[in-house]
């Protein structure tokens, strides 16, 4: 049936292919066409998660609760560290390690997103963006995950948070934009340069301990303007104040952090869709 | 681009620039380090054209082959029109959805059922769900695996997990299919279904680009052909005209043989082959045999250093590329002695065995072990009428390499004579014709 087929050929379905041009923006429309492939590798990734292990998706619980109580071990019962307003311990690193998460995970997810495809990219044709995308379900399930658990908390702990709990999603969210901006960067990078897989814990490791994670931002005595800078401090205190009502919060730190992580997403977006083109080639 | 041409090639180019002398991924030290030694140089790069200024039309429903030697450019190209990679120079347009498949099944995942890696690779080729979801009890069917559609693929024989991936491979509906040689893996079974399907494709009116070394494959599907040498086109037109083109390059290539250019020839060079020629039944110089009747291949060698004693073998290829048969001295306790300054080797073969086809023979002389001489290409030759069976038919290379002598017998049951059954048991008279062959 040529003819029929020549008739439903209409203006859209016309591509061009050209040399990839020195500066190019993500093309939206054509993420939005290859949807359903961004939601199949999204629930992919989910479903793969904890195949074969024994307490399967009891890890999403199980990883964040263990995690809270090293830190709460480590920084309250050893070193001693006070909590800010009588908020538990464990409940002030459990919030750090919310926000923390929502920004790691995503990091982490996005930066490995390519290199973690290899077949995929030397072997099909899709918007490259849709890879890193993806991935963002997973971190999605898991902060959402966290946060059932902190409802749970305050039910124990018997406490009621404050109005401005209002304000928490925004704070997950720009955790979440920085990540995918950086991770989006990294990704690309990786492509080429294999050393970001080596280098990327080691400066995670790093950020953790210059983040409020694991300790509130008012137990850092010297250098805050310079503490400060790194725009997690920011979004981690702005989460607690407005969960906990306890945090070193100022408009223009909450400020600072939202244009920092718009921009590593503006970035990140960009060289990745500078590189895109060539990723088959390298990888 | 000519107003109903769906594919549409200008001028185009693909190249990849490879650093002279480095492997794999670079470092960001590396990296860096060469900038800061030579701030203003550019690293030492080579150009290497993958693809040089090729342009060709492709019209609606048009069934195209493209064909070539390795490293002809075919992959590039396939992966430029399938926008997996964008091309140096030049452009391209597409009218219509493209679907690709440079292999079968990929994005599959070991973990996940056959069920979910049906949805998963579907929409990895660009179907979208609801299309599966439409598609999916004809897929399984195809697949045969329905017993299985609900377990892990990692649990799945490698034959299960080619046949599924396979099925949805043959449902993507676009108006542009490109394939590549998805037909080289699998089983001969699995090969058939595949050009089976690939035939179904090719007359259902669709766009259909194929890239093969199966040149029988590509004369059976396709009308038309594109012929790429060392990244630039040829030819173009009708198939069996490219076809021929492109067996007369594989000539040309032996006729440079021995050569000191051969860049593919190798050894140390203790003893040379100098040019290779074929001898026919009456002992005449020739360029095909005819199958069942006698051929002899004769090496004139030179020997400057003197060799004393030598053993001579050869591979013989037939136009798939597979291997057919191997002649070698040594196999019966032979080699050649008492070698003179120069001279000749000489290989009877009583009754070529070979179908009709294209073959080409890798030459190798080995002197204490090691190769003095080996030419991959030392000759070129066609096999072209048969009387090796009585039919004077000849099995096609896709299931044949070499032809045997054979006799068939048949014995009914004695206490199974129902007229009936008779159909099933005709073994004598049994006769297999092109298109079902018996595994």
């Amino acid at each position: 049936m040529p003819d029929g087929m020549s008739a439903s050929i209409d203006h859209e379905s016309r591509i061009v292919l050209e040399p990839a041009a020195p500066l190019s923006i993500p093309d939206v429309a054509e993420i939005w066409r290859h949807r359903d492939l961004l939601l199949t590798l999204a629930v992919r990734d989910l479903k793969v998660r904890y195949k074969q292990t024994a307490l399967g998706v009891g890890w999403i619980i199980l990883q964040p609760l263990l995690g809270a109580g090293i830190l709460t071990f480590v920084f309250a019962k050893i070193a001693k560290l006070p909590s800010p307003g009588e908020v538990p311990y464990f409940l002030l690193a459990f919030s750090g390690m919310l926000v923390w998460t929502a920004f790691s995970s995503t990091l982490g997810r996005t930066s490995s997103a390519l290199i973690g495809n290899t077949q995929l990219i030397s072997k099909v044709y899709f918007p490259r963006l849709i890879l890193p995308l993806s991935t963002l379900l997973s971190t999605l399930v898991d902060v959402g995950v966290m946060f059932l658990m902190l409802a749970i908390m305050f039910v124990v702990y018997g406490r009621v948070p404050p109005w401005t709990v209002i304000f928490i999603p925004w704070f997950v969210f720009i955790a979440m934009a920085l990540g995918s901006g950086a991770g989006t960067l990294l990704a690309g990078l990786a492509v080429t340069y294999r050393d970001v897989q080596y280098l990327l814990p080691v400066l995670t490791q790093m950020l953790l301990f210059a983040s409020p994670v694991a300790y509130a931002a008012s137990q850092v005595p010297v250098h805050r303007k310079l503490y400060f800078l790194n725009p997690l401090a920011g979004m981690i205190e702005g989460f607690r104040w407005s969960l906990l009502g306890v945090g070193d919060i100022t408009f223009s730190g909450i400020v600072y952090g939202t244009v920092v992580a718009l921009l590593s997403v503006l970035v990140g977006c960009l060289v990745f869709s500078r590189m895109e083109r060539t990723f088959a080639d390298v990888i | 681009m000519s107003s109903d041409a769906v594919i549409s090639a200008q001028n185009l180019s693909k190249v990849y620039s490879i650093q002279r002398g480095q492997k794999g991924h670079q470092t960001l030290r590396e990296s860096f380090m060469r900038r800061l030694r030579h701030p203003l140089a550019r690293a030492e790069r080579e150009d290497f054209w993958a693809l040089r200024d090729v342009s060709f039309d492709i019209h609606g429903g048009d069934v195209v082959g493209i064909i070539g030697r390795n490293g002809a450019g075919k992959s590039t190209l396939l992966k430029i029109l399938s926008r997996i990679t964008a091309p140096s120079e030049g452009r391209v347009e597409l009218v219509g959805r493209v679907g690709s498949l440079l292999e079968v099944g990929t994005g599959f995942h070991p973990e996940l059922t056959g069920r979910e890696n049906v949805f998963l690779n579907g929409s990895i080729l660009g179907m979208r769900r609801a299309e599966i979801a439409k598609r999916y009890d004809e897929i399984v069917e195809f697949s045969g695996v329905q017993q299985f559609i609900d377990t892990p693929v990692k649990r799945y024989s490698s034959g299960m997990y080619v046949r599924l991936a396979f099925a949805v491979a043959a449902h993507l509906e676009t108006e542009i299919l490109i394939v590549d040689e998805v037909l080289a893996v699998g089983d001969i079974d699995f090969q058939r279904k595949c050009l089976g399907k690939m035939q179904e494709v090719a007359g259902s009116g669709r766009t259909v680009l194929f890239v093969s070394h199966n040149m029988s494959a590509v004369q059976r599907l396709c009308r038309r052909a594109i012929l790429l040498r060392n990244g630039k086109l040829e030819a173009s037109g009708n198939v069996d005209e490219v076809i021929t083109a492109y067996l007369g390059h594989l000539r040309d290539t032996a006729a440079t043989a021995f050569s000191g250019s051969n860049p593919d020839r190798l050894g140390n060079g203790a003893l040379r082959i100098t040019s290779a020629r074929l001898l026919n039944e009456i002992d005449r110089p020739a360029t095909h045999l005819r199958s069942g009747r006698p051929g002899t291949l004769e090496f004139a060698y030179q020997n400057a250093a003197g060799v004393r004693t030598a053993n001579v073998f050869m591979t013989i290829y037939n136009q798939l590329g597979v291997a057919c048969t191997q002649l070698d001295m040594s196999l019966n306790h032979q080699s050649a002695r008492d070698l003179g300054a120069t001279g000749i080797f000489r290989c009877k073969i009583p009754n070529v065995p070979f179908p009709i086809g294209e073959y080409r023979i890798a030459l190798a002389v080995d002197v204490d072990g090691e190769h003095a001489d080996l030419i991959p290409n030392a000759l070129v030759f066609s096999v072209e009428s048969s009387t090796f069976f009585e039919s004077a038919r000849t099995p096609p290379a896709t299931y044949c390499a070499c032809m045997i002598e054979h006799e068939w017998e048949h014995q009914p049951d004695a206490t199974d004579r129902d007229p009936a059954s008779s159909k099933e048991s005709a073994g004598t008279t049994a006769t297999t014709s092109d298109d079902a062959h018996p595994h």
